[in-house]
């Protein structure tokens, strides 16, 4: 192995972090982007050096970017650096950062509204990309996650964008609200045992299962119990802020819930709580460690209306046992006085051998640990918030 | 030829330094000089206005000759001025204060 590579994202810019495989020293890229906001960047897992890049501006909308050297240039699907950007006839090559909602009567119910914070019906509109996820075969498909909750898929390489629009009109979409953060797509897993099967999360709706490559969607929230909705138990409604797969085991998800830690042993059709000793289970991230499928990592937060670590301690808790035992990994962590927050998307692990766990945080501080959790560095310290970090074994 | 001067952002995305100068075609008006802009940079669309109802993104203003044409139609006709070059048109994020 020659090394690894971490993407990061944060509310002013993208940062590409690099190292051997020692991932003592590292090198910084960046901003790429600067001032704007990247809410995610993603490498293909088919091909290391084709990554995408959610970037958004609440004045000027959405990019989409791509990079096929492994972050060292960018560009908008379509136009090629260096290359016309409109074809011999004047005409825009391609319109990467175009989402428009399928409401077509051919490919589903013409779903118009969701409901809003206060219950009243309120029309479906575009604000960003939360997530995007690659194939794991194809370099030139990609999934894109958005607000207000959508999936959209790319078949050539992000230059345009279609809506699955199964998802929203399975149902239940005309009752999904938003979340503190927005009615947000910002978890999607690919099964890679099945083609066919793909698990998302929303914010606050909850989690969805597909069978049958985004045709039919299913609510798969049974055994969540969230008490500050009208129905605790109800099919929808759940504050799913994210899920982790093991890729040996498609079928155990693993969950952080607004409140609660949970588990499903058989893909989403039923939950149970492995909270266990943790001395808070709000929380964002969640991970699966690279080669322990019982092996999990999360970071509590004190409570959804105090977003920071409990008792001023930055501490990832990890799980060797599936959950319900956990224990505190604080060396190199701040101890003391700390008080930051760590969202759902900023947790990644390696698959370099001892697993590699990376982490972002509030005050900008990107933290890796090179044997599975036992100690932790920062890699940078004074970046601005973070908000996603990914990372990529190099051959 | 029209002078359009973008906000930083847009300038960056589009990979100009300065102001555009564009040829439009016919008369004058918002609508005709954005579909130029957008197929001379085609970069910008969707960042200035939505892909598909046309409307003026909700935190971009356009001002000209020191008059606020945020809320003008797409094809009212822009002041001579804009539509001679003696003037840009100004492409702006708002912000509230300073």
């Amino acid at each position: 192995m020659s090394g690894v590579r971490v993407l990061v994202g944060t509310r002013k810019g993208a940062f590409v972090l690099t190292a051997d495989a020692k991932r003592n020293h590292w090198d910084i890229s960046g901003p790429h982007f600067a001032g704007w906001e990247l809410y995610h960047i993603k490498g293909s897992p088919a091909d290391p050096n084709r990554l995408y890049a959610s970037q958004s501006s609440g004045w000027f909308g959405q990019i989409i970017q791509r990079s096929d050297d492994g972050g060292k240039t960018w560009h908008q699907p379509g136009t090629p650096p260096g290359e016309p950007t409109t074809t011999p006839e004047g005409m825009p090559k391609a319109e990467s950062n175009k989402f428009v909602y399928d409401t077509s009567p051919e490919t589903g119910k013409p779903l118009t509204t969701h409901q809003w914070y206060d219950g009243t019906a309120h029309p479906w509109e575009f604000k960003r990309v939360w997530h995007l996820e690659p194939s794991l075969t194809d370099p030139d498909t990609v999934y894109a996650g958005v607000e207000d909750a959508a999936l959209f898929c790319s078949k050539d390489g992000g230059q345009t964008w279609q809506e699955l629009p199964g998802l929203r009109g399975h149902g239940t979409g005309p009752l999904w609200q938003p979340g503190a953060g927005g009615m947000c797509l910002h978890t999607i897993i690919l099964d890679p045992s099945d083609p066919g099967r793909i698990f998302i999360a929303i914010s606050a709706a909850g989690a969805f299962r597909t069978d049958d490559a985004g045709k039919t969607w299913k609510p798969i929230n049974r055994g969540l119990h969230s008490q500050y909705i009208p129905d605790p138990t109800a099919e929808i409604g759940h504050c799913v802020h994210h899920i982790a797969m093991h890729p040996s085991r498609p079928g155990v998800l693993f969950m952080q819930k607004h409140w609660d830690v949970m588990r499903s042993d058989d893909a989403g059709d039923s939950w149970r709580e492995i909270s266990g000793n943790l001395p808070t289970d709000f929380g964002f991230v969640i991970d699966v460690h690279a080669h322990e499928p019982e092996t999990i990592y999360v970071v509590p937060i004190k409570s959804d209306s105090e977003h920071y670590v409990a008792d001023g301690k930055l501490r990832v808790y990890r799980s060797r046992t599936g959950g319900n035992e956990w224990e505190a990994l604080t060396k190199g962590l701040p101890q003391s006085d700390c008080y930051l927050n760590v969202l759902r998307d900023a947790m990644a692990v390696d698959s370099l051998d001892p697993c590699g766990v990376y982490f972002g945080t509030s005050g900008g501080q990107v933290y890796a640990s090179a044997d599975a959790g036992d100690s932790w560095a920062p890699i940078v310290r004074h970046l601005p918030p973070v908000m996603s970090v990914e990372v990529q074994v190099l051959p | 030829m029209i002078r359009v001067a973008l906000p930083y952002h847009l300038r960056t995305l589009a990979k100009v330094d300065d102001e555009v100068q564009l040829e439009v075609d016919g008369q004058v008006t918002l609508g005709s000089v954005l579909d130029v802009l957008e197929a001379r940079y085609p970069m910008l669309r969707g960042t200035i206005r939505d892909h598909v109802t046309g409307q003026r993104r909700p935190f971009l203003r356009f001002f000209a000759c020191g008059e606020d044409l945020s809320h003008e139609a797409p094809d009212a006709p822009l002041p001579d001025a804009i539509a001679t070059g003696a003037e840009p048109l100004l492409v702006i994020g708002a912000i509230a204060g300073g």
